[in-house]
């Protein structure tokens, strides 16, 4: 055994390839479908119908990036969609009161998303509670508040200064407002997973939570800084949410997430942690907007929709279960000669 | 020895001519191997050397691509894990694969249990033939007992039960003995043996040569997936069995004569409480103190209360000369203390990060102060660590899952010494890593030695703890029983300090 001795390259590379490159499989995937569809209804390849599709998909992703930092530490956040519909009451019922301007209501709306996305990391790292149990519980905890400040009140467009819910028509060069503060959020958020400390540490914690309290790296800390963020960019989606749709009451964003989650899975983040970019996540909620676009447009029922949500959501976590198989295969091989 | 003398006895089990090839790796390369009746026979060879292909074909896992398996001289096809039990043919794994919130007898009897009338289960006859199947083996069990809790040896002589209830023919242990603690050991080849009296076939597979030569009455080496020799282990010594497993001469063992400097590390007093007590040692810069032991006397424990992992109830460290108490990992790490731990997968590496970024994850703070990381400054970090300990790889951007365990284990020690520190414990620093890789880890804990590290040595290996340590200090039971200097440390002594059988008094050629 002299240095550096070179040993063949490990079989099962392209499945590896193809393992980083759900982003790419995503967009391939996107434009097949498009194409497909357009034949049947033409009105699917319209700027207008895409711009419609690509904002609403757009909130949903900003929420994906967040939970996505969740996912890698190899927690959950069932919350976000409770913590989007506070945070968008709130943003709507204290604009309509006047008692703050249209800047301040935004800076409320982040701040009280950190603050909740806060107390979620707090008793996940501080109390030890399993995320997904207490996540459960803040979800009914968040959505409870909102409830009760709402009761049966709706702040309706009207209540909203003028021009506010223009942000979600405008457009910068033909692109969406909405899709930019998507690409700006994946785009800050991709470099810091990738180049800082604080990326590397969230992959480390939940690829291997052993090793990490070993090596010195604070894993709680790590873990309660990413459901903070988390919260931070719910708190955004929620105020995105209040001028997407101007009429909030306090049942706003029921349900949605599911799509938040279904978004970070298809996006290819293992739900095991350790894994996956928050391109991935981004595009996930683009593609399961398209699909429910595309569906509505050939002509399908609702029920459809939901069943084939589902079966779109299964084949993503299968292939990503295959080929993780196939490549701990391939891995095994090569590693035990 | 009782079978290998009779001539032209039919073998229980035959393999001839077995290849079997995975993708672009031929594990198996026209091999044979013949099991006689009452026979304890050892598969020995390096990681990789096709030994575990071979069980899991015998097994029914894998089929072969060519060759023939013969059972009691009539040819036969395994078809299946279920086909080979069927057969007669049980494996007992390193790891028991038991379900811990049954009962004992109900994990004997799974699958298969008595049936009663009605055809429901008969519990009361399931405890009782549980109970037989143990009187068998001479052991006392309570069978009504969930198996969480018990230890690695009794899961393991568990699934031996498991195999005596479908009458196995073939009995495969597959490194039995690597989480074992010596007593255990003594205890599970006894039962082995009263196996291979009564006549069934056992096939060994160890890393631990000594229990080759203790246990086995053949041997058969493989090497590169290729039969090297089948042999009476009554004809071979240990150098024969090393060379044949790797191919050539190997030093075992080179240790460095180094000048001691100051004391680095002093232990005095260290407590926690219903673990280990009164634990005291110190640790000079170029020296290598062993941690002797049985499997539970506490040298695990001791290691992470040093590095901060565990806290202590009592007692004093001191690092140069000064008390020091560590609230964390980290804070151990700053002052200059890296840690190995006993289970690499588990506590030593991210399987999913590469190997540069596996190196640089406990210095990323002082790699990069200004928290944004430079993949070429990682690069070139992980570069120069690695090349120095001869990781077998295509380049630092490897996954580490990727690499075999003795590279994987250089990796580690690489990753700790990039934290430049002054004292190293090392837990069960070779474990399951084979001789090549093991022979090239003894030498870089001796260079680090020489380098003026002071290192801690813990080790169920007890050849490796005698040649390697300048000083031992034996624990058992939680208590420090014996501290042996070097030129006195035999494998007597240390073992009847491990075992709590003599008394040698603390005294006994301590250095100052």
């Amino acid at each position: 055994m002299t240095a550096a001795v070179p040993v063949a390259r490990p079989r099962g590379q392209w499945l590896s390839t193809l393992a980083r490159q759900r982003e790419l499989s995503l967009v391939a995937i996107l434009i097949l479908l498009g194409g497909l569809v357009t034949l049947t209804a033409p009105q699917f390849l319209t700027v207008a119908n895409i711009s419609q599709v690509a904002v609403l998909a757009s909130v949903i992703a900003v929420a994906a990036v967040g939970e996505a930092l969740v996912v890698i530490t190899r927690n959950v956040d069932l919350s976000v969609e409770a913590t989007i519909g506070l945070v968008a009451y709130g943003v709507a019922r204290v604009l309509e009161l006047h008692a703050l301007d249209a800047a301040g209501a935004i800076v409320l709306g982040l701040g009280l998303g950190l603050v909740l996305g806060m107390i979620n990391g707090l008793i996940v790292t501080l109390f030890r509670v399993p995320a997904i149990v207490a996540t459960l519980g803040t979800l009914s905890i968040f959505r409870g508040v909102d409830y009760l400040i709402a009761g049966s009140h709706q702040v309706p467009l009207a209540g909203l200064p003028e021009g506010f819910t223009d942000a979600a028509r405008d457009t910068f060069f033909g692109i969406p407002y909405f899709v930019l503060v998507a690409v700006v959020v994946v785009a800050i958020g991709s470099v810091i997973l990738r180049s800082t400390r604080f990326g590397r540490q969230l992959y480390a914690v939940g690829s291997n939570p052993e090793a990490a309290a070993i090596l010195g790296i604070p894993s709680r800390m790590v873990v309660f800084t990413a459901f903070s963020l988390c919260g931070l960019l719910a708190g955004a989606a929620g105020v995105l949410w209040v001028m997407e749709f101007g009429t909030i009451n306090g049942t706003s964003a029921t349900g949605v997430v599911l799509a938040v989650v279904a978004a970070v899975v298809v996006g290819g983040v293992n739900i095991f942690g350790g894994s996956g970019t928050l391109a991935g996540a981004a595009l996930g909620a683009l593609f399961l907007g398209f699909i429910a676009n595309a569906l509505i447009l050939v002509g399908l029922s609702q029920f459809w929709l939901q069943a084939i949500y589902g079966v779109v959501i299964l084949v993503a976590v299968t292939a990503d279960a295959f080929i993780l198989r196939r490549l701990k295969r391939a891995n095994k091989r090569s590693g035990s000669r | 020895m009782t079978a290998v003398q009779g001539v032209a006895m039919q073998p229980r089990a035959e393999m001839r001519g077995i290849s079997k090839r995975f993708a672009a790796t031929q594990a198996l390369d026209d091999v044979s191997l013949d099991l006689l009746p009452g026979e304890i026979h050892a598969l020995v060879g390096e990681n990789g050397a096709g030994k575990s292909t071979l069980v899991k074909i015998l097994a029914g896992v894998h089929q072969p691509d060519s060759g023939t398996i013969w059972l009691d001289g009539e040819a036969t096809q395994i078809h299946g894990p279920a086909h080979a039990r069927a057969l007669g043919i049980a494996v007992v794994h390193q790891e028991p694969r038991l379900f811990p919130d049954l009962t004992v007898a109900e994990n004997v009897f799974i699958g298969h249990a008595p049936s009663g009338r009605l055809g429901t289960i008969d519990w009361g006859g399931t405890r009782r033939a549980a109970q037989a199947l143990f009187g068998q083996l001479d052991v006392q069990f309570d069978v009504g007992a969930p198996v969480r809790g018990l230890s690695m040896a009794d899961q393991q002589l568990i699934e031996i039960a498991k195999s005596l209830s479908v009458e196995a023919r073939v009995l495969i242990l597959d490194e039995p003995t690597a989480s074992l603690s010596a007593h255990e050991v003594e205890r599970l080849f006894a039962i082995v043996r009263r196996l291979r009296d009564r006549g069934v076939s056992i096939l060994f597979v160890s890393h631990r040569l000594d229990e080759v030569f203790d246990l086995c009455d053949r041997a058969t080496v493989f090497r590169d997936g290729r039969h090297v020799i089948t042999t009476a282990t009554s004809e071979l010594t240990t150098a024969d069995l090393v060379r044949h497993m790797v191919g050539r001469t190997v030093e075992l063992f080179p240790k460095v004569e180094t000048p001691v400097g100051d004391v680095l590390l002093e232990v005095e007093g260290l407590t926690k409480e219903g673990v280990f007590r009164d634990v005291g040692f110190s640790v000079r810069a170029g020296e290598i103190v062993g941690l002797a032991g049985l499997v539970g006397a506490g040298r695990t424990e001791v290691a992470r209360v040093l590095f901060g992992i565990d806290q202590r109830d009592g007692g004093e460290i001191r690092l140069g000369g000064v008390p020091v108490d560590f609230a964390s990992p980290s804070a151990a790490m700053h002052a200059g203390i890296a840690y190995l731990p006993e289970d690499r997968h588990q506590e030593g590496l991210v399987l999913d990060f590469t190997i540069a970024q596996n190196v640089t994850l406990p210095i990323l703070p002082r790699l990069f102060p200004r928290f944004f990381v430079r993949a070429s400054t990682e690069r070139k970090v992980a570069h120069d660590y690695t090349e120095q300990f001869n990781v077998r790889m295509t380049g630092v951007d490897q996954l580490v899952g990727a690499l075999s365990g003795g590279n994987q284990q250089k990796v580690v020690l690489a990753k700790w010494l990039a934290s430049g520190p002054r004292i190293l414990i090392l837990d069960e620093p070779t474990r399951g890593i084979d001789i090549g890789a093991k022979v090239e880890v003894h030498r870089i804990i001796s260079e680090l030695a020489a380098s003026g590290l002071g290192i801690v040595l813990i080790s169920s290996d007890l050849p490796e703890v005698l040649a390697m340590s300048d000083r031992i200090v034996v624990l058992h039971e939680g208590r420090v029983t014996a501290e042996i200097p070097r030129d006195r440390a035999t494998e007597e002594r240390v073992m009847f300090a491990a075992t709590g059988s003599a008394h040698f008094d603390r005294a006994d050629g301590s250095p100052a």
